[in-house]
């Protein structure tokens, strides 16, 4: 059996949460004090997701760079490969926002977007 | 000289709300004033995710954030004149202002709305002994470097002070490939958000090192790294505690001061706590009619809550010009038992819409407390608090008809107690 400690990101109380687990199983969820501490615990340890923000590089732009994001949460074993991909990446001005960037980053299926607009010189 | 019913110094977050605000109130001459190359303030370099979760019911980036606020401006068509700095505002509402094309100008302002936002606590604030090596940044400027501009300010990194921007910027110089061998926080507790030291912390194997600070910068030319020590319940380093890690890049976090030099021109009255304005119900200053709103006001961890703040001093200012204006008794708003201060600090019931937010930080980390309000000596109203901190803002709302129920009310009090 192995024990996963996490702190609770649900509300600015931030509950210590112990997750006992069997390989991917999830045996016990103790620490917490109400069910969205379970819930978050059980996601953390089970499938834990995050947005991934950055920025590209703009050829033409007004000014250098655009912000980015991936649009909507991918599995947080993915987030360096998906930093990588986005490193060989450059944009042409006109950019805007909600134009996709880098399709299905680091195959997650999830697209990179603009999150800025930045037009051309 | 030129008039205009309201001009907004800065064109950020709340100066933009503020605009907004007043236009939709009623106000056809508005000017926004911004010495930046574009609007948004700093929102253009917080890339990151988590802005108006209360505003607009989902999680946006930071210039997703403003580019809402800006077409919103755009669409009511307010004038904002960029790359033009504002010099000095006197009590009687004379802006005066200058840019490349216009030169120097004055503006005759009916009402006045300050949202100059806050800097950063620099490093000459602090007094850590070392020579002033390359390598030292405050947080926000390195990530303005890594954001805007698109450079790295280096690859070895220790962070000083757990506030939000030093905890995002760990994350950011992470995924760019920097190694952040540690954060030092001074206090026993982190003054950012319980979520960002989980998502841009913990998900990285970054150390928090909780009640520690840096003792020695390093290095002549560049900074070849820093001593850090373990401080003592009186806040200073316990010898024989000291450790070095070698670095190239020091970031600070190390707290924001409202930008308040103009505010001084016009001799409004400070708050000692805050380090902005003292503010009335409508957010209005000791001089009449010049009203401040956002992080020149108070330093906020939530834009959302700096939209709602700049809207109501926009909507107020509105009044001011359009003549709907009482003047009654001014009823003194104070804090006590851990509330270190509240925005506003006075009330006139008279000029209050039905419910007035009252916002304000405790000065400690409290637990299992409850939140209570007196009219004089009588508690109205008390909230259970499981947690509070001084990371995270609180608010309480008062309601008009109490007040007016009350004649002769001298005072208001926001208090932390046991709870019951």
């Amino acid at each position: 059996m192995e024990k996963k400690e996490l702190i609770c990101i649900g509300c600015p109380l931030g509950c210590s949460v112990t997750v006992e687990l069997e390989g991917s199983e999830i045996l016990a969820v103790t620490g917490n004090t109400c069910r969205r501490g379970e819930d978050y615990a059980r996601k953390e340890c089970t499938n834990p997701t995050r947005i991934v923000t950055s920025t590209v590089p703009v050829d033409g732009g007004e000014i250098p760079q655009v912000s980015v994001k991936t649009a909507s949460d991918i599995p947080k074993n993915k987030i360096f490969a998906c930093m990588a991909e986005l490193k060989k990446i450059r944009v042409k001005a006109p950019v805007r926002i909600g134009d996709v960037v880098l399709a299905n980053a680091a195959g997650s299926g999830v697209d990179v977007i603009a999150t800025k607009d930045v037009l051309g010189r | 000289m030129r008039t205009c019913d309201i001009v907004v110094i800065g064109g950020g977050p709340a100066g933009l709300a503020a605009a907004i605000a007043a236009r939709e109130a009623g106000i056809s001459e508005i000017l926004v004033l911004e010495r930046d190359r574009c609007l948004g303030g700093i929102l253009n370099q917080c890339i990151h995710n988590g802005f108006g979760l209360h505003t607009f019911r989902e999680e946006l980036t930071g210039p997703e954030y403003a580019e809402r606020f800006i077409r919103r401006a755009e669409e009511l068509e307010i004038p904002c004149l960029l790359e033009t700095m504002v010099m000095d505002i006197t009590p009687g509402k004379v802006v005066t202002a200058m840019n490349r094309e216009d030169g120097v100008f004055q503006i005759q302002a009916g009402a006045v709305i300050l949202a100059m936002g806050c800097r950063e606590r620099p490093r000459g604030a602090l007094n850590i002994p070392g020579y002033r090596p390359a390598g030292i940044y405050s947080a926000g400027t390195a990530q303005r470097l890594v954001n805007i501009e698109g450079y790295m300010p280096g690859r070895e990194v220790v962070i000083l002070g757990s506030g939000d921007i030093g905890l995002i910027m760990a994350r950011r110089m992470t995924l760019e490939g920097a190694r952040v061998h540690a954060v030092a926080e001074l206090m026993p507790y982190s003054g950012g958000l319980k979520r960002n030291i989980v998502q841009c912390l913990d998900d990285y194997g970054i150390p928090l090192k909780l009640s520690h600070t840096v003792v020695q910068i390093h290095g002549k030319e560049r900074l070849t790294g820093v001593t850090l020590a373990k401080v003592g319940a009186d806040r200073k380093p316990v010898p024989g505690t000291e450790e070095f890690i070698p670095c190239d890049t020091l970031l600070l976090s190390v707290g924001l001061i409202p930008e308040n030099e103009l505010s001084g021109e016009i001799g409004v009255e400070m708050n000692r706590i805050t380090n902005g304005p003292s503010v009335n119900e409508s957010l209005e200053t000791s001089a009449e009619g010049v009203f401040a709103c956002g992080n020149v006001l108070h330093v906020h961890d939530l834009v959302d809550y700096v939209s709602q703040e700049a809207a109501l001093a926009g909507k107020n200012a509105a009044r001011y010009v359009m003549g709907d204006w009482k003047e009654g008794l001014r009823i003194q708003l104070e804090g006590k038992g851990g509330v270190r201060y509240t925005v506003p600090s006075a009330v006139c019931p008279e000029n209050m819409e039905d419910k007035l937010t009252v916002r304000f930080r405790v000065g400690d980390v409290y637990r299992d407390r409850q939140l209570c309000v007196y009219l004089d000596g009588e508690r109205i109203s008390r909230a259970k608090k499981r947690v509070m901190g001084p990371g995270e803002m609180e608010s309480v709302i008062l309601k008009k008809s109490d007040l007016l129920a009350r004649p002769g009310l001298q005072k208001i009090t926001v208090a932390v107690e046991e709870a019951e």
